[in-house]
C-alpha cells in the first residue's frame, strides 16, 4: 500500500513542472464564434429598435442597420404597449362581463331578458352605501351604561282555561286580542338589563321566531314581531335607541323575509316562478294566506307595531296586486303622522325609506314624501313634551340631537340617490326656512353629493353661521362640510375664504376630542388646495389645542390620520421638512408604538416619491432623526420581520444620500449614520457596501491613479470597512464583506490593506458553523463555504505576495485552515477545495496573468517567472494532489465508490484543462484517473461522451496534437 | 238564479266500513242572544229567543253498504235557497246575534260502533246590494263647546280637532279612510283611536234590546302629535266581525265608529259616527 502511495506521489510531482503552458490571448480569440462584431455602443436588446428612414437617406451610402446616419428616426411601437393601447381585450372583457353580471346573476330564461335590463334601471346600484354598512357604526357609537328593561307580553306558554262562553264570538275575539296585547297573558316584565344583557335577549327573540317559524307556530312569531316592535315605543335611556333600532328591525327583515319566502314556496309548487313573477302566477292559496296576514296585521291594536310589521312585509303585496306597493307606501308614510315623538317617528320613516329602497326604490315619491313630512313636524324636536322627557332623563340638547342623525342621513341618502340636482336645491331651501335646522343641515352635507354640497359651500358656512349655538354642536357641522370637500372641489375664487371661516370656528372648539376630529377633516381639504403656508397654520393650530394637559395622548389615532393625509398631498420632503410645524406635530407622538408608526409611513413615502438623491441638510436632519426613531425602537423583543422592514426603509433612505462630489462628507455621513443605527444588521451591511461603491467612485472619478489625497481618502474608506465589518454577527456577511471590501482595496492599489482584509476572512474562516439558518430552518453551511472559498481562490490570482511574507502565504494560509476545518464527516467538500486549488496555481505559474489589476502588480511581475517561485507552486500541487489521492483510496475502500468516481472524474477534468498532457507519466495517470472514474460505472455516460468529443477537438490544434495518443487510451465503459 | 253549495265528502280508512247510510245536513241559522244588561241575568237565561231557521236541506249521498279501504271522495251540491219566504245574510259572528251556516256530514254505522259525525262552517257572502252607493262624506270638528254628557264644562282643556271621514257609507271590502288635524290642544294628547262598534238589536214578544259593543280598537296616533299635520283615519274592516249593515223584523245589526282621544290628563273625548256597510 505504502509503496503505492510513493509512486503516485512520485507520478505525480512532475505535473505541475509541466503545467500547461496557456497563451490567453489566443486561447480567447480561438473561441470566440466568428460572429459579426456588433458595435456595443450603439446596439442593446432593450434599446427601441430604430428604423431608419430611407428618403433622408443618400442614395448609394449603405449603412449598418442601427443608423445614426438619419436625420429623422421614428420609435417603432412597443409591441406590448401597443397591444395594450386602447382595446386592452382582458380590460374588455371584464366591463363587459361587469355589465352582464347583474342580469346573468338572476335571469333563467331569455324571454325574461328584455324585462330585465329594464328593471335593473330601477335596481340600487352598487354607488349606494347599504344598511349593513351603517350598521355596526351605529351600534358602536349609541351606547349606555344605564339600565334597560324589556316589556314582554308573551303569551308562548298560555294554556289558560277558556272559559265557558255562551257567546260563540267571545272565543274568536279573544283570539284576536291574543294577538294584540295579551294582558292576560303571561306578562314578562325584564328589568335592570345591562347593554349588553339587552342585546342578548333581543338576539334571544330573534331566534325564538325563527324556531316559532320552524315549529308552524307562525301566530307565536308574528306575537314576537309585535312585541319587539312594540319596544320601538319605548324611549327611554334614549341615548341607547338607535342602538335598539338597530337591533329590533333585524328582527322585522327576518320576519319579513320568512314571510315572503314561504308565500313564495307556496306558489311554486309544481314548479319554482321566476323572481320577477307577476300576479297571475300566483295561486288563490298563496293569494289567501297572503291577505290573510295582512288582515290580521291591519287589526293589530297599536300604531307603532302595526307600521313596522306591515313594513317588514311590504314586499309581499306583489304577490296581491301590482300596484300594492305602490299604494302602500304612501299610506305608511302619512300613517307616521301619528307618532307624537320625533325621535321615534324619525326612525320610522328610516325604516320605511330602507324597506322602499329595497323593494321598490323606483318609488321617489314616497321618499321625498317622508322627508317633507319630516321637515313639516320638525318642531316637535323643540317642544315641551320632548323638553321634558330630557330634563327627565338628563340628556343634553346637543346629546339629543346626535340621536337624529344617522336616521336623517339615511333618508336622505335614500333621496338624494340619483336624484336630480333641482330636486335637491328645492330640499336644500326648504331646510333653509326652518328655524334651528342645524341637524338637518348636518344630514344634508352628510347625504348630498359631495360635489353638490362643494359648489354650495359658502352658502352652507352662511347657514351654519346662523345656526343656533345651543344647538347641534358646530363643529359636527364643519365636520360633515368638510367631509364633502374633501371628495369635491369648491370654485376656486371660494376656497380661501372657506377655509378662513371654517378654521375661524374650529379654532374656538374647546374639548381637544372634539377639536381634532373636526381638524382632521379639514387638514385633507388644506392639503388639497393650498400650499405648505396654510398646512403649517393649521399644524400649528393643532398643536396649539392639543399640547394642553397631553390631549394628544388621546387623539392618536386622528393625529396619524391627519399626518397620512399630508403626506398625501407633499411628496416633496424638502418642502414638507421646511413647514416649521412639522417636526413639532411629530414629537406629539409621544407613545412608542404609535411613533415608530408614523415614522414607518413617512419613509414609505419618501422612499416611494424620492426620485432623486439627496443633499439637502434639512431632509437629511429630519429624516435622519426619523430613521434613530424607527432604530431606537428595535429591542430584543422585537420580531425579525419588524427588524427586516425597519431595515428595509433606512437602507432606502441612505441609498438616497448622495453628497455629489463631495466624497468626505458622504464617508462622515456614513459614520454617523453607523453610529446611529448600530442594531440593525442590514443597514450596517448597507453602509459597508455604500462606502466600498464611495471608493469605486472615487477611483472612477480619478481615472484609476490617486492623487496623495485621494488615496489617503480610500483608505480611509477602507479603514472604515475594516473596523464596521467584525461587528456583523452573520459569518457569511463578514466573509463576503471582506472578500469584497479586500477587492475594492486593491482595485484602489491599498495593499497592505486588501492584504489585511483577506487575512481577516480566511481567519475568520474557522468560525463557520457547520450548520447555520436559512429562513427560519437549519441547512448546512457547506455549500455556501464552497461557493464563498472558490470566488476567494480567483481573487488570490491577483493578490501579490506580502514582501515579509513567504511566498503564496495567502494560499498557505488559506489551504492551512481548510486543513484544520471540521469538516462535515462523510464529505468531500475537503478535498474539492483541493481540486479547485489547483487551477489557480495552474494559473499563476503562467508568464502573464489571465487578470490583473490596473496599476497593481501581481505576482507574475514581481516573480518574472522565477523558477524558485515556480517550485514552490509545483511542491503545493503535489501536496494537494498526494491529499487528493489519499482521500480517492479512503473512498475505494469504503462504501464511496460512486464518490471515487465523480473525485477522480473531476481531478482528470483539472488535468485535462490545465495539465501538460505531453509529460508521459502525466499522460498516464489522466488515463488513469479515467479509468478509476469508470470502473464502477457510477460516471454519467452523457458527461463521459461529451468530454471525449472535446478532447478530439482539442486535438485538431497543432500543439496539443498529444491528445489523440491518448484519447485511444481512452475506452468508454457501458455501465455494469 | 240559485247559487250551489258544492264539493266531496271524503273518507279514508284502512279497510273496508261498513256503515248503514251517510247523509249530509246543510243548515242555516240566527242565533240571538238578548243581553243580561237588556233584561236581567235570569231572564236573560230563560228567554233567549228561538233560532230562526234561514235554510235547512238532508240529503243522503250513500246508501247502507260498504265503503271500500283507502280514500273514496263522493262529490255533492246543494242548492243555495232559502226556506219559504225567508232571505239569506251574510254570515256573521257578533255577541247577541249570530248568523252562522255549517254542514253536517253524519255515517250511521251498525250496532257496537259509534256513528261518526263531521261539522264544518261555511261562509255566505251576500250578493252586491246596490250597484253604486253614495259615499256621503262628512266633516267634523270636535271642540269642548261640541261635546255632550260633561258634567263640568269649565274644566275641560281647550281643543280643536278638525276632521273628515271620507264616506259613512262603506263598502266593506274597502277600509274606512279619512284624515284629522289637531288644530290646538292646550293639554298634550296620549293616543287617538279608532273604534269600530256594533249594534245588535233583537226583538221578540217582550220588546227588544240594543246592545253596542265593541269589534276592535285602532290606535292612529300615539303621544303628543305634531299640530296642523293632518293624520290619516284608516281602518280596515275585519272579515266575519263585520257584514252588510242588515235590518230584519226580528233582529238588527248596524256598525258605528268612535274616534277616541285621549287627552294625557286621561280625558277621554269621543265622537260617534254612524255606519252603512253593503257589498258592491
Amino acid at each position: 500500500m505504502l509503496e503505492t502511495r510513493f509512486h503516485s506521489i512520485a507520478l505525480y510531482s512532475v505535473f505541475f513542472r509541466h503545467a500547461r503552458v496557456r497563451k490567453y490571448g489566443a486561447e480567447l480569440q480561438r473561441c470566440r464564434l466568428d460572429a459579426v462584431p456588433v458595435d456595443l455602443g450603439d446596439y442593446h436588446p432593450l434599446k427601441p429598435i430604430t428604423v431608419t428612414d430611407s428618403r433622408s437617406r443618400r442614395g448609394g451610402r449603405k449603412g449598418s442597420t442601427s443608423s445614426s446616419s438619419s436625420s429623422s428616426s421614428s420609435v417603432a411601437p412597443d409591441p406590448l404597449s401597443s397591444m395594450l393601447e386602447g382595446t386592452d381585450p382582458l380590460s374588455l372583457f371584464a366591463a363587459a362581463s361587469a355589465s352582464e353580471t347583474p342580469t346573468l346573476s338572476h335571469s333563467s330564461s331569455s324571454v325574461e331578458l328584455g324585462r330585465k335590463r329594464r328593471e335593473n334601471e330601477e335596481e340600487v346600484g352598487a354607488d349606494f352605501e347599504p344598511w349593513s354598512a351603517k350598521r355596526g357604526e351605529i351600534l358602536a357609537r349609541f351606547t349606555t351604561t344605564e339600565k334597560l328593561s324589556i316589556n314582554l307580553f308573551m303569551g308562548s306558554d298560555k294554556n289558560k282555561a277558556s272559559s265557558p262562553s255562551s257567546a260563540v264570538s267571545e272565543k274568536v275575539r279573544t283570539r284576536l286580542e291574543e294577538l294584540d296585547d295579551l294582558e292576560e297573558g303571561s306578562q314578562r316584565e325584564l328589568l335592570n338589563l345591562s347593554q349588553q344583557d339587552y342585546v342578548n335577549r333581543i338576539e334571544e327573540l330573534n331566534q325564538s321566531l325563527k324556531e316559532a317559524w320552524s315549529s308552524d307556530q307562525k301566530v307565536k312569531a308574528l306575537k314576537i314581531v309585535i312585541q319587539c316592535s312594540k319596544l320601538l315605543s319605548d324611549t327611554s335611556v334614549i341615548q341607547f335607541y338607535p342602538s335598539k333600532f338597530v337591533l329590533i328591525t333585524d328582527i322585522l327583515d327576518t320576519f319579513g323575509r320568512l314571510v315572503y319566502e314561504r308565500i313564495w314556496s307556496m306558489c311554486s309548487d309544481p314548479r319554482p316562478i321566476p323572481d320577477s313573477f307577476s300576479v297571475e302566477d300566483v295561486n288563490d292559496t298563496a293569494k289567501e294566506t297572503c291577505l290573510n296576514w295582512f288582515f290580521k296585521i291591519a287589526s293589530i291594536r297599536e300604531l307603532i307595531p302595526r307600521l313596522y310589521v306591515e313594513a317588514a312585509i311590504l314586499k309581499c303585496n306583489r304577490f296581491l296586486n301590482k300596484t300594492g306597493i305602490q299604494e302602500t307606501l304612501p299610506r305608511l308614510t302619512a300613517m307616521i303622522r301619528g307618532i307624537g315623538d320625533p325621535l321615534v317617528a324619525v326612525y320610522a320613516r328610516a325604516y320605511l325609506c330602507r324597506v322602499g329602497m329595497e323593494v321598490a326604490p323606483h318609488l321617489k315619491d314616497s321618499l321625498n314624501k317622508n322627508f317633507f313630512d319630516l321637515l313639516a313636524s320638525f318642531r316637535q324636536i323643540h317642544g315641551d313634551t320632548v323638553q321634558n322627557q330630557l330634563v327627565i332623563q338628563r340628556v343634553e340638547i346637543p346629546v339629543y340631537l346626535t340621536l337624529y342623525s344617522p336616521a336623517i342621513h339615511w333618508i336622505l341618502q335614500c333621496v338624494a340617490y340619483r336624484a336630480p340636482d333641482v330636486l335637491l336645491t328645492e330640499m336644500m331651501e326648504r331646510c333653509k326656512k326652518l328655524g334651528n335646522n342645524a341637524l338637518l343641515l348636518n344630514s344634508v352635507m352628510w347625504a348630498f353629493r359631495p360635489e353638490f354640497v362643494a359648489a354650495r359651500a359658502t352658502d352652507f358656512i352662511g347657514m351654519i353661521k346662523d345656526c343656533d349655538e345651543a344647538g347641534f354642536p358646530k363643529h359636527l357641522l364643519f365636520g360633515s362640510l368638510g367631509r364633502s370637500l374633501a371628495c369635491a372641489d369648491p370654485p376656486e375664487s371660494e376656497r380661501l375664504p372657506i377655509l378662513n371661516e371654517a378654521w375661524k370656528v374650529i379654532t374656538k372648539v374647546r374639548s381637544p376630542q372634539d377639536y381634532i376630529n373636526c381638524a382632521e377633516i379639514w387638514v385633507e381639504f388644506t392639503c388639497r388646495h393650498f400650499t405648505k403656508r396654510e398646512v403649517n397654520t393649521v399644524l400649528a393650530d393643532i398643536i396649539k389645542h392639543m399640547t394642553p394637559d397631553r390631549a394628544f395622548e388621546d387623539a392618536y389615532p386622528q393625529l396619524q390620520s391627519v399626518m397620512k393625509k399630508i403626506l398625501t398631498y407633499f411628496h416633496n420632503f424638502s418642502v414638507l421638512f421646511s413647514m416649521e410645524k412639522f417636526l413639532p406635530f411629530l414629537d406629539m407622538f409621544q407613545k412608542d408604538s404609535v411613533r415608530v408608526e408614523v415614522c414607518k409611513s413617512i419613509m414609505e413615502v419618501f422612499i416611494k416619491h424620492q426620485q432623486e438623491p439627496t443633499r439637502d441638510p434639512v431632509i437629511l436632519n429630519a429624516l435622519l432623526h426619523v430613521c434613530k426613531t424607527m432604530h431606537d425602537s428595535v429591542n430584543a423583543l422585537t420580531v425579525e420581520d419588524e427588524k427586516r422592514s425597519l431595515a428595509l426603509l433606512i437602507n432606502g433612505f441612505i441609498r438616497m444620500v448622495s453628497f455629489g462630489r463631495d466624497f468626505e462628507q458622504q464617508l462622515s455621513f456614513c459614520v454617523e449614520a453607523r453610529a446611529t443605527f448600530c442594531n440593525l444588521e442590514p443597514v450596517i451591511i448597507q453602509l459597508i457596501h455604500t462606502v466600498n461603491q464611495l471608493a469605486m467612485e472615487t477611483r472612477r472619478v480619478m481615472g484609476g491613479s490617486h492623487s496623495r489625497k485621494t488615496a489617503a481618502f480610500v483608505r480611509a474608506c477602507a479603514a472604515y470597512s475594516f473596523i464596521t465589518i467584525p461587528s456583523l454577527t452573520s459569518i457569511f456577511s463578514r466573509l463576503h464583506l471582506y472578500l469584497l471590501s479586500g477587492q475594492v482595496a486593491l482595485a484602489n492599489q491599498c495593499l497592505s490593506q486588501a492584504d489585511a482584509f483577506l487575512k481577516a476572512a480566511v481567519s475568520v474562516l474557522p468560525e463557520v458553523p457547520r450548520t447555520i439558518s436559512v429562513e427560519g430552518k437549519q441547512r448546512s453551511s457547506e455549500a455556501f463555504l464552497l461557493d464563498f472559498i472558490n470566488s476567494f481562490l480567483s481573487t488570490l490570482l491577483v493578490v501579490p505576495d506580502h514582501p515579509e511574507q513567504g511566498v503564496l502565504y495567502l494560499v498557505r494560509g488559506l489551504l492551512n485552515m481548510v486543513q484544520d476545518y471540521t469538516w462535515e464527516d462523510n464529505s468531500d467538500a475537503k478535498v474539492r477545495v483541493y481540486i479547485s486549488a489547483l487551477p489557480l496555481l495552474a494559473a499563476m505559474s503562467q508568464e502573464s496573468y489571465l487578470y490583473t489589476i490596473p496599476k497593481v502588480d501581481s505576482n507574475e511581475t514581481l516573480y518574472g517567472g522565477d523558477p524558485k517561485f515556480v517550485a514552490e507552486i509545483s511542491r503545493l500541487c503535489e501536496t494537494l494532489i498526494g491529499q487528493v489521492l489519499d482521500h480517492l483510496k479512503t473512498l475505494g475502500r469504503e462504501e464511496g465508490v460512486r464518490r471515487q468516481g465523480s473525485l477522480a472524474f473531476s481531478l482528470f477534468s483539472t488535468l485535462l484543462a490545465h495539465g501538460d498532457l505531453r509529460n508521459n507519466k502525466l499522460n498516464q495517470l489522466a488515463v488513469n484517473l479515467w479509468n478509476l472514474s469508470h470502473k464502477n460505472g457510477h460516471c454519467d455516460t452523457r458527461t463521459s461522451v461529451r468530454t471525449l468529443e472535446h478532447i478530439k477537438q482539442q486535438a485538431q490544434q497543432p500543439e496539443l496534437s498529444h491528445l489523440s495518443d491518448m484519447l485511444l487510451r481512452l475506452s468508454l465503459q457501458s455501465r455494469a | 238564479l240559485v247559487e250551489v253549495l258544492a264539493g266531496v265528502v271524503v273518507i279514508t280508512s284502512k279497510e273496508a266500513v261498513q256503515h248503514q247510510g251517510i247523509s249530509l245536513t246543510m243548515e242555516g241559522l240566527v242565533n240571538l242572544q238578548l243581553s243580561s244588561k237588556s233584561v236581567g241575568v235570569f231572564e236573560a237565561f230563560y228567554n233567549s229567543v228561538k233560532p230562526i231557521q234561514l235554510i235547512s236541506s238532508n240529503i243522503e249521498v250513500a246508501k247502507p253498504g260498504k265503503v271500500p279501504g283507502g280514500k273514496t271522495e263522493i262529490p255533492f251540491e246543494f242548492p243555495l235557497q232559502a226556506k219559504g219566504n225567508k232571505m239569506l245574510y251574510e254570515t256573521y259572528h257578533g255577541v247577541f246575534v249570530n248568523i252562522q251556516y255549517t254542514l253536517r256530514c253524519d255515517m250511521r254505522r251498525p250496532l257496537l260502533a259509534k256513528d261518526l259525525s263531521k261539522t264544518c262552517e261555511f261562509m255566505l257572502h251576500c250578493q252586491p246590494q246596490k250597484s253604486k252607493v253614495q259615499p256621503t262624506p262628512v266633516d267634523f270638528t270636535i271642540t269642548p263647546e261640541t261635546l255632550q254628557n260633561v258634567k263640568e264644562r269649565t274644566s275641560l282643556p281647550k281643543f280643536v280637532i278638525r276632521g273628515h271621514l271620507d264616506a259613512t257609507n262603506c263598502v266593506i271590502t274597502q277600509p274606512l279612510t279619512g284624515e284629522l288635524v289637531v288644530e290646538s290642544s292646550e293639554v298634550a294628547i296620549k293616543s287617538i283611536e279608532l273604534q269600530l262598534v256594533r249594534v245588535e238589536t233583537c226583538g221578540c214578544a217582550e220588546g227588544y234590546a240594543r246592545d253596542a259593543t265593541e269589534i276592535q280598537n285602532i290606535q292612529i296616533a300615539e303621544g303628543d302629535v305634531c299640530h296642523g299635520l293632518p293624520i290619516p283615519i284608516y281602518m280596515v274592516f275585519p272579515r266575519l266581525f263585520t257584514c252588510p249593515t242588515l235590518e230584519t223584523t226580528n233582529f238588527k245589526v248596524e256598525f258605528e265608529v268612535n274616534v277616541v282621544i285621549v287627552l294625557h290628563d286621561d280625558h277621554l273625548i269621543t265622537e260617534n259616527f254612524p255606519l252603512k256597510l253593503c257589498r258592491v
